[in-house]
């Protein structure tokens, strides 16, 4: 089975093993994964604030791109990537003008009718109904699923019908075996864009999210968006600073922890990127 | 043979000025059946009603035809004129020649032949009008008030003071309705329950009023004046007549744990319960679904104690046809329930309350004797959070619309609590403060002032529990545009007011349109805020849309006033131009064919089956047949008839048809 | 050659455009002769081929008038209409009458001013498509087919 896939930086760049985990359950599942041929970047700064049109085009042209390989799905990883994808193919369906605009100007046809999935949503469809037979090493400990803002956001493309108190990743996280504990800070802001112009917000922010986790037993906080990871793992040190103690508690991606629990080594997994060590309460194969 | 007579208006200079009306009343003279035709100055005038009076008895004039102002305001004047010239009064029609005609142009050619074009038209359609009776319904003296709370109080009050029987018909074992609830009531801070329970009593005990709790309404059929309803008295177990409220049989029911209804789930009752100690009629009913007994077959209890015998565990429901002439719906409303706020943990912290819940704390017959105390471990709190426009004005809540009440509540629910807890802080979060009644913004100034209650102006973000408080996180937007959070000890969400579950479906039952938040509709926002689409069926209190106590209990003497005005008759006079089957003798009977489009039209139900039986009983056709009882003329089934079978009296097709040939032919 | 004065005819419901005339006459404000109304309870009492007798009759134009949608007086009224009118005007095309002979409006009680407004431009429109001759081409058509 084969389906698209919309790296973007980060998966590229900072969150590699984000990538690496999602590759390696996907060959285990016997999906096979396709970068879109010539992909650029999704615009998902604030400048899409700034220039209507490029701020459409940028996203269009993966979905034009993805069209003309033959792809009726795409997965988007990254939050924002997705993000920016969906809002584009939602504005563009209510107004044919303007996808017809955009088209010409890239000079591609855009049916714009390909299903885009975010991680959730792709591990949901078509990772869990194989699970059964896969899992070899139950994640058996307590886990704190964290969404991040863009996940289930915003409510009227989305349409998520519990946005407030999502449970798409807690599920999945139950299949592994863990038990996804309810906390209140599953939607919380982590500090965002901060992360590079000012540090100590990320650091009250994130901070705050750790510290209910850790307070509610949770032994991993299992993330789906890079930058949540990298404000939750990468910025640690900021948030130890506003704690006033050190946290261990690691921060793994989700497909890292189907990985795990598939059996999969943990370099396979491609824990040894973070910047905090993934200690787990549970048994894990040796890196060959 | 026609015999029209035309009587053209000045009005003063009103319409002379610019239209040649001598002229036009020449021109009128030669139309074909016109037998009298003649100006004057003021023809609304007495003189000038006793000329047309005088023309109708000496010329036998068939018809009349005044030319002057809009008939939307000399209609009636005129028609009553014929009526007592002897001339039946819908034969008697007018053409607008001043709003539509000589105020609007220059004095011209143009515009005095207009005027004669207009006369002319109207003197085609008259030629074509029949002779028209007011329609006569009967009406029964009976009204059904649907709901026992302060509005279904009021207004049986009041119709029963009027003379007339009510029959007051409430779905929980007593009345009182969600006033009951209460504990002090705004801006007097009365106690609710004492300015309450006297008109409870006077209920129970009016002569005029039959009082059925724990009954509802089954089906309503019938129209205005002469409706037939079906009460099912749900079995409460217990022989009333026996019965003396004593209550020895709930301190002895063995089933205790049974979340209290009226106190919002905050305390217990048992299987075998009178709602709250002044409840009226003060006599139990059984719980079938918690009962032992019921359940499972066991106890008894209460049939052991009762000093008079009078447990029935065998009693069924029972069915009640009545025949009322008017129904006042006064259901009221509920409140949005937990599942709507999954950010504030309202269900998950059991110090997350609704202000009705706080109302319960607060009362002085509630779970906690009035004491304000945390539901999860009874400690008084030392600070407490009230969130306002808890659902409210939030269209992602899917209610954009404002309750009404819960600024005022919640400003009251923070001075008891500083009245109660001398101590303790409380802060209100808020979006905006509505305070628009009489002495309301004075109560809310005397919360900030005298009580020191902290308004913040912010939103609620999240309520999450941590070390025992519940940190509320919000906004205070005016004073430091900063994030606030607060370590409260409990919160109290001014949940929004919705209508009650049900409500659609009792609506359907008995026709009446509801909006897209099944509050009942009004016919008109403006003019009829008591009346509804469906004749004879008047609306009160917050079943309509969410209000205060004050404009309940005036709303519902409104809605009582109508019924009054409805059976200050003993029969109902109704304009007839309305629709009509046409029947003709057998073999035909009519050109209906029976597809029913025009009922399926009909805003009013008006439009019902009529068999038409041979000799021998036989239904031979099906044809649809308008009750004029509840026609309002409106025409639409008159336009889709495919065969032209249904027609208007008083716009007929003919007389369309003639208007328009006329209109447009002035030869 | 005097110039061409159209004939229009306006079918009114009663509670809320013939009121918004009212208030016109009352607001003094003028309007051109032209048009003549006939008051109907409600536009949903039309039957449209009404609109059809009145070309048949010599209108050059017809106006159509009633509450705006959610105020009929009679609730539903005013849907019905909406909707007859927009089948209406398709079979209209399809028989090669100029639609814009017609003109489909809502005038609330309180909207005088609309109401010149819409006779006002009506009588322009109309001027401009000249007079409707073709109902007299076919029944002139009709008359001498009968008579051979």
């Amino acid at each position: 089975m084969k389906i698209g896939l919309y790296p973007g930086c980060s998966l590229t760049g900072s969150s590699r093993e984000y990538n690496e985990s999602l590759l390696a359950i996907a060959k285990e599942a016997g999906i096979e994964l396709c970068q879109i041929n010539d992909w650029n970047c999704c615009g998902a700064t604030a400048a899409h604030n700034l220039n209507k049109e490029l701020s459409l085009s940028l996203p269009a042209r993966n979905l034009a791109l993805a069209e003309l390989e033959g792809m009726n799905e795409l997965v988007v990883p990254c939050a924002a990537c997705f993000n920016r994808l969906v809002m584009t193919q939602h504005e563009l369906s209510e107004k044919n003008d303007l996808r017809k605009l955009i088209s010409d100007k890239l000079q591609l046809p855009l049916k714009n009718e390909i299903k885009i999935y975010n991680v959730l949503q792709f591990l949901e469809k078509h990772i869990v109904p194989r699970l059964g037979q896969l899992v070899k090493n139950p994640m058996a400990f307590d886990v704190a699923c964290y969404y991040g803002c863009l996940l289930v956001r915003p409510q009227n493309v989305m349409k998520s019908e519990r946005f407030e108190d999502p449970m798409t990743m807690d599920v999945i996280m139950q299949k592994l075996g863990a038990n996804a504990i309810d906390w209140p800070f599953k939607t919380e802001c982590c500090g965002a864009g901060f992360s590079v112009s000012k540090i100590e917000i990320v650091g009250e922010l994130s901070g705050k999210i750790v510290r209910n986790a850790v307070d509610h037993g949770a032994k991993a906080i299992v993330v789906a968006c890079p930058m949540c990871h990298s404000n939750l793992d990468m910025r640690r040190p900021a948030i130890d600073k506003y704690l006033n103690m050190k946290m261990d508690i690691p921060v793994i991606y989700i497909t890292q922890a189907i990985a795990l629990a598939m059996g999969l080594t943990p370099h396979q997994a491609g824990i040894q990127r973070h910047f905090v060590p993934v200690n787990l309460p549970v048994n894990l194969p040796v890196n060959r | 043979m026609s015999k029209i007579g035309v009587f053209i208006c000045h009005c003063g200079e009103n319409i002379s000025s610019t239209v040649d009306v001598v002229r036009v009343a020449e021109a009128a003279g030669e139309l074909e059946g016109v037998a009298f035709s003649t100006d004057y100055k003021y023809m609304c005038s007495d003189p000038g009603q006793t000329m047309i009076k005088q023309a109708i008895k000496e010329k036998g004039l068939t018809g009349v035809v005044v030319g002057s102002c809009s008939p939307r305001m000399h209609e009636p004047t005129f028609r009553k004129a014929c009526k007592e010239a002897g001339l039946n009064p819908f034969m008697c029609e007018m053409a607008n020649l001043r709003e539509h005609c000589s105020w609007v142009h220059d004095k011209s050619e143009a515009t005095t032949q207009k005027a004669i074009d207009l006369v002319r038209t109207l003197v085609e359609k008259v030629k074509l009008n029949k002779p028209l009776f007011s329609i006569k319904v009967p009406v029964t003296k009976t009204a059904l008030v649907i709901g026992g709370g302060i509005a279904g109080i009021q207004a049986s009050l009041d119709i029963a003071s009027a003379g007339h029987q009510v029959i007051l018909v409430e779905k929980d074992p007593s009345i009182g309705g969600h006033m009951s609830q209460l504990s002090e009531t705004f801006p007097t801070l009365d106690c609710s329950q004492c300015i309450l329970t006297p008109r409870m009593v006077e209920v129970a005990q009016h002569p005029n009023i039959k009082l059925l709790t724990y009954a509802e309404l089954e089906k309503l059929e019938g129209s205005i004046g002469s409706f037939k309803a079906t009460i099912r008295k749900k079995a409460k177990s217990i022989d009333e007549n026996l019965c003396n409220g004593c209550g020895t049989c709930t301190t002895k029911c063995p089933t205790k744990k049974i979340p209290s209804e009226f106190n919002t789930g905050l305390g217990m009752r048992t299987a075998i319960y009178v709602p709250f100690p002044q409840a009226v009629p003060n006599k139990p009913v059984i719980d079938k679904e918690n009962c032992s007994y019921y359940q499972k077959g066991k106890c008894k209890v209460c049939e052991k104690v009762c000093p008079t015998g009078a447990i029935r565990f065998d009693q069924e429901d029972e069915l009640v046809e009545i025949e009322v002439g008017a129904v006042v719906i006064a259901t009221g409303f509920d409140i949005m329930q937990p599942s709507g706020f999954p950010e504030y943990g309202y269900g998950k912290y059991k110090d997350v309350i609704t202000g009705l819940q706080f109302e319960r704390l607060a009362s002085a017959s509630g779970p906690t004797l009035g004491e304000i105390r945390r539901p999860s471990d009874g400690k008084i709190p030392e600070k407490i959070v009230f969130v306002a426009c808890a659902g409210s004005r939030d269209p992602a809540k899917g209610i954009p619309y404002c309750s009404k009440i819960c600024c005022m509540y919640t400003a009251k629910h923070a001075m008891l609590y500083q009245h109660k807890v001398h101590h303790g802080k409380s802060y209100i979060f808020y979006m905006d403060i509505r305070a628009a009644g009489k002495n309301y913004e004075e109560f809310v100034r005397r919360a900030i002032v005298e009580d020191e209650v902290n308004y913040i102006r912010g939103r609620v973000s999240k309520i999450y529990e941590e070390n025992g408080k519940l940190i509320v996180k919000g906004v205070d937007t005016l004073l430091s545009a900063k994030p606030v959070e607060i370590e409260a000890d409990m919160v109290v969400l001014a949940s929004a007011a919705v209508a009650n579950p049900g409500a659609e479906e009792l609506a359907q039952k008995m026709h009446v349109s509801y909006d897209s938040y099944s509050f009942f509709s009004e016919a008109h926002p403006k003019l009829k805020p008591v009346e509804t689409n469906t004749a004879g069926i008047f609306l009160a209190g917050a079943c309509q849309a969410p209000k205060d106590i004050p404009e309940t209990v005036a709303q519902a003497s409104g809605a009582a006033s109508k019924v009054i005005i409805l059976f200050s008759k003993d029969e109902l006079s109704r304009d007839p131009l309305i629709a009509v089957v046409n029947r003709s003798p057998a073999p035909v009977f009519s050109t209906c064919v029976g597809c029913f489009l025009c009922a399926s039209a009909c805003p009013y139900q008006a439009i019902g089956e009529e068999l038409i039986t041979n000799r021998q009983g036989k239904v031979i056709k099906k044809v649809a047949k308008v009750n004029p009882g509840l026609c309002q003329g409106c025409g639409t089934c008159v336009a889709f008839c495919r065969s032209k079978s249904i027609d208007i009296q008083g716009y007929s097709n003919e007389q369309m048809c003639a208007e328009v040939v006329a209109l447009l032919n002035n030869d | 050659m005097t110039e061409f004065e159209p004939k229009i005819i306006a079918f009114v419901c009663n509670w809320c455009t013939y009121a918004g005339a009212d208030l016109t006459g009352t607001s003094r404000i003028k309007y051109a002769q032209n048009v003549k109304i006939i008051r109907f309870p409600c536009t949903g009492r039309i039957d449209f081929m009404l609109l059809l007798k009145s070309f048949g009759e010599g209108a050059d134009g017809i106006i159509v008038s009633g509450c705006h949608p959610n105020d009929c007086h009679y609730t539903s009224g005013n849907f019905h209409a909406r909707r007859r009118w927009i089948m209406f005007r398709g079979l209209l095309d399809l028989l090669g009458i100029d639609v814009r002979r017609i003109q489909y409006s809502w005038v609330s009680a309180a909207e005088g001013a609309k109401w010149a407004d819409i006779v006002n431009s009506t009588v322009n429109t109309i001027r401009e498509l000249g007079p409707y001759t073709e109902y007299e081409k076919v029944a002139g058509y009709l008359e001498k087919e009968a008579n051979q």
